[in-house]
């Protein structure tokens, strides 16, 4: 197929949608941005921040691929606009490993225990148990425990028994601290 | 590296970026200005279309293009039909987007691309096409009767493959037989729903005309040779990269899907980067699925249990169209003797179209199907002889003395003669018996019965054939400046950890770190000869052509060494990234050698010094590289095996039912499993275990419902239940390792073996559990509540005060 040179079509780049400000803290820096009012939380985080560690796998709400952690509370950001997180305090995946990219403790029971395949759930769940583990709460340690707690995260490759066994290694090493 | 890297629990390369949040999935890849597409899509089943008017949508602001059939060129055509074979006559495959006429739900119909994707689904809504809905059968049994609604006009019958297999003598042998058992089995639609869905994005470079296309695919290889073609485009001038991807389990192995090639196509002429994100609606509506096959299945035994013959006849659902030919029925059909020696065997299938969305492989492939057949018959052969049930299997199972076993007549999905290689199959099985504690299991279902609970023992064997052709290969190369190992091959991982089972292989020929060895896949701008990940092969054909170029590579580094250090080859050592001479402290860097095997005139660092053309070192007469000889240290080679090797395994479950929810409870669930050597059993067993929930899932949950009029009601994780982690049990997993003859590295394939015996195993189990009240076999999944309260004498299941 011969592609001659063309004149390049005129293309839009923007929608009709109006836009908001919104501004947040996003892994302990803050963020302002103008944004269609419609626009998901997700999408302003993977696309506006490029912050793709944060995943989609739904859309409604049921797998926990998108879980992020608004004001300290797990969240689904795929259920969340970008202005319903106006003024608050986020944490994705990003933030969990520190600065010189050392996993922390539970990414290294992840990483001890084979707990990710394809690791498109991997944040979700990482973002859900970080929750669990910073609430104060005693937690059930159980294997009953763990599958609980985790079971608002969808995970098809590794049929869950290594996610529970990391959760336990990296609890443990909570609970120690 | 003294250690030995094969065999060895390593945890994965890939891991550390995966869960720091950079995994670079599709989606995340940076395209800077690039629009989106977004489908409109048949809400018909079977329907002619009378008129598509796209003018509101392009009127909408942010809108850049609407393409419908009429304005793709070239591309509206039929794709081209993947695996050709006789028995299918004039095969249909799917047109990019629909011209006239609507097969299914959810087939494309028209493409709009929009500044952002919220603006594309919006226009995708302007789209007004105007339908005729015609008539639609959606039972199979139906379908085939004459007078059912055609999918097709051109197939009678619905009849798109007809093929029978024979081997041995059945007609003798049931002429023979004592004792006949026959029964009527289902196993039902379901789809692998990867937690990433499907994804393209495609830049379109005018300049230097070459495409770029990021693909979630388990096939760039076979997405690029497409594209090249419908485009008319040099290979060389498109590649196709499938980054990360988050699951495929066989979805992502069928190509091209209509986005595939229309992304692109608007790529090259918008002359802007595009983007398709399927979403999880469209991928349950729209991505392929697998599954439905209704087998008649009859046993020809003698009274003591031994089967001499099996004939079975299935109808094989193959969705409204065939793109991928009839291998996941061949899959089935070649499995159906399981691992029983059955030296006599008839089986028949009629693939059948049908107005859903296309069927091709789920992992699994035809082999859950096939194993339900040959496992629920087998139970009840032992019901009906009165010959307990782990007994029975152990009077037909091939023997250890007669591997290899050959079935002639039956030719695999690879066209080759199917021959389970090697195993213990005895062995595995006592081995089930003896970890589901088969012998103290009676005393405690007697006494389960005794208090009115419900307890029963499922039992399954399963087979795989894995590793099929034609080939893969391996490149090996030693870096100049790091001493790291480059390996590349044309496989993509979506999760399997390639890289570091790769890398275990490479680690033990080259003498490095398992850490240092730098795995690239799914680009074929980095390589481009081979097939693709499915089938469960990558580990037998990739991994033995990495082995086999690894080895030429350790040759090359020995006979450098050798001549570098002034040795004889056989006293030099390679360890952790040196080669030595044995016994002294005389060593020399992998860097260095790799650098002074490369002949230079720029000397770019230290080691290039002594590599220059002007290095007293280098001083010699003639070319500096010899005739026949190549630069640095590298190697390429290949493999292609003989034909499938055969892994195997049982599965043994103590299940107990709820009777008040109908709910199904493991006790407890073991999987012996044997997949030859293993390179890394921790990567094994994630598989298994995986394989297992998916499993579960298809036993009790995951059931794709369409209605009369062809509609997908549960297109969505609220109604299509994937198990979370309450829904799976701990389930103890041992291994065996026979070694498969068939290949250096003595491997099978393990990809899809969790999946294959659990719907045998829970329907077991369950009919074991009600046996004492009630006829209920279980000849159906997945296994609904209804079906266990239907199973349960009346009155039982009483919602608790
Ligand atoms: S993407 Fe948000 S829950 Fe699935
Ligand atoms: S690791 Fe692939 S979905 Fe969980």
């Amino acid at each position: 197929m011969r592609h001659k040179p063309a004149i390049a079509p005129n293309i839009p780049s923007v929608s009709a949608d109006p836009t908001v400000e919104v501004t947040m803290t996003v892994n302990g820096q803050t963020v302002t941005r103008h944004v269609s009012p419609r626009m998901l939380l997700t999408d302003f985080i993977r696309h506006e921040l490029g912050l793709t560690g944060t995943h989609v796998g739904c859309e409604h709400g049921v797998c926990g691929a998108c879980t992020v952690l608004i004001d300290g509370r797990a969240a689904r950001a795929c259920l969340t606009f970008a202005v319903q997180a106006d003024g608050a305090e986020l944490r994705t995946i990003e933030s969990e490993a520190s600065e010189d990219g050392t996993l922390s403790e539970l990414q290294k029971a992840f990483a001890e225990c084979h707990g990710l395949q394809c690791g498109y759930c991997t944040p979700g769940f990482i973002m859900n148990i970080r929750a669990h583990l910073e609430s104060g709460e005693k937690l059930d340690l159980s294997d009953e425990g763990i599958r609980d707690m985790i079971s608002g995260n969808l995970c098809r490759c590794t049929g869950y028994k290594n996610i529970v066994a990391a959760v336990r290694k990296s609890a443990q090493h909570f609970n120690r601290k | 590296m003294s250690t030995r890297q094969f065999g060895a629990k390593i945890s994965r390369n890939i891991d550390p970026e995966l869960l720091r949040g950079e995994g670079k999935f599709t989606d995340d890849i940076p395209l800077p200005g690039a629009l989106h597409a977004a489908f409109v899509r048949s809400p018909f089943a079977r329907a002619r279309i009378e008129a598509i008017d796209t003018s509101d949508a392009l009127a909408c602001p942010g809108v850049v293009a609407v393409y419908t059939c009429d304005n793709i060129e070239h591309l509206d055509r039929e794709l081209p039909l993947l695996i050709p074979h006789p028995s299918m006559n004039n095969a249909r495959t799917q047109r990019p987007l629909a011209r006239e006429d609507v097969y299914y739900v959810g087939q494309p119909v028209a493409m709009v691309v929009a500044v952002n994707r919220y603006v594309a689904e919006d226009a995708a809504l302007l789209v007004d096409v105007d339908y005729d809905a015609l008539d639609v059968e959606l039972d199979m049994e139906k379908a085939i009767l004459d007078d059912a609604p055609l999918v097709h006009p051109s197939h009678p019958n619905n009849i798109a493959a007809d093929f029978t297999q024979v081997s041995g003598n059945p007609d003798t042998a049931i002429a023979a037989a004592e004792h006949v058992t026959k029964l009527r089995v289902q196993v039902d639609r379901s789809t692998a729903a990867p937690m990433e869905c499907r994804t393209v994005a495609a830049w379109f470079d005018h300049v230097s005309s070459e495409l770029t296309v990021w693909d979630g695919t388990q096939a760039p290889i076979g997405v690029r040779g497409g594209l090249a073609s419908l485009f008319d485009l040099d290979e060389d001038k498109v590649r196709v990269i499938a980054p990360h991807v988050g699951g495929g389990f066989g979805q992502k192995v069928m190509f091209p899907y209509a986005d595939e090639i229309l992304v692109p196509y608007a790529a090259i002429n918008l002359g802007k980067p595009i983007k398709y994100i399927e979403d999880r609606r469209e991928n349950f509506i729209g991505s392929n699925q697998e599954r439905t096959q209704i087998h008649t299945i009859e046993l020809y035994a003698t009274k003591s249990g031994e089967v001499l013959a099996l004939s079975d006849d299935f109808l094989h659902d193959t969705g409204a169209f065939i793109p991928y030919g009839i291998a996941v029925a061949q899959v089935a059909s070649t499995s159906i003797a399981g691992p029983y020696r059955i030296p006599n065997i008839r089986v028949r299938f009629r693939a059948v179209y049908t107005p859903t969305v296309p069927v091709t492989p789920y992992r699994g492939c035809g082999r859950p199907q096939a194993c339900f057949a040959i496992e629920r018959a087998m139970d009840q052969l032992a019901d009906e002889l009165g010959i307990d049930r782990f007994e029975i299997r152990r009077r037909n199972l091939i023997r250890d003395d007669e591997f290899p076993y050959a079935r002639d007549g039956l030719l695999f999905a690879d066209g080759l003669q199917v021959k389970h290689d090697s195993g213990q199959y005895l062995r595995a099985l006592e081995m089930a018996r003896e970890a589901i504690g088969w012998d103290d299991f009676p005393a405690k279902q007697a006494e389960a019965r005794a208090e009115g609970r419900y307890l029963g023992l499922g039992l399954a064997f399963y087979v795989e054939g894995t590793g099929l052709g034609p080939y893969e290969g391996g490149h090996i190369k030693i870096h100049p400046i790091t001493g790291k190992v480059y390996v590349n091959t044309g496989l993509a991982g979506q999760g399997q950890g390639h890289e570091t089972s790769f890398a275990q292989i490479v680690a033990d020929q080259l003498g490095v770190n398992v850490s240092d060895v730098i795995f690239r896949e799914g680009d074929t701008g980095a390589y481009d000869w081979g097939v693709a990940t499915f089938a469960s092969r990558a580990a037998v054909v990739s991994g033995n052509a990495i082995y086999k170029a690894a080895k030429v590579v350790r040759q090359q580094l020995v006979e450098a060494a050798a001549n570098m250090l002034e040795a004889p080859t056989d006293e030099i050592e390679l360890t952790d990234g040196y080669a030595s001479v044995k016994g002294t402290n005389r060593k020399i860097a992998y860097s260095t050698i790799a650098t002074a095997t490369n002949p230079l005139r720029y000397a770019f660092n230290e080691a290039a010094q002594i590599a220059t053309q002007f290095a007293p070192a280098s001083k010699h007469d003639g070319p500096p590289l010899a005739e026949g000889q190549h630069p640095g240290l590298e190697a390429t080679d290949y493999f292609s095996p003989s034909c499938a090797t055969w892994a195997y395994g049982v599965h043994a479950a103590i299940v107990e039912i709820d009777p008040v929810t109908c709910r199904v409870v493991f006790h407890k669930y073991v999987c012996i499993h044997d997949c030859g050597n293993m390179i890394n059993p921790t990567i094994v067993e994630g598989q298994v275990m995986g394989g297992l929930a998916q499993g579960i899932g298809g036993a009790l949950f995951e059931h794709i419902e369409f209605d009369d009029d062809g509609n997908l009601t549960n297109a969505n994780f609220v109604d299509f239940l994937i198990p979370y982690a309450t829904e799976i049990p701990d389930i103890e997993i041992q291994h065996l390792e026979t070694p498969s003859p068939l290949n250096p590295l003595g491997v099978k394939g393990v990809g899809e073996a969790g999946c294959i015996a659990v719907g045998a195993t829970v329907a077991s189990g369950l009919a074991d559990a009600v046996s004492h009240v009630s006829g209920s076999k279980f000849h159906y999944t997945p296994v609904t509540p209804d079906m266990i309260l239907e199973a349960l004498p009346q009155g039982t299941a009483q919602p608790p005060d």
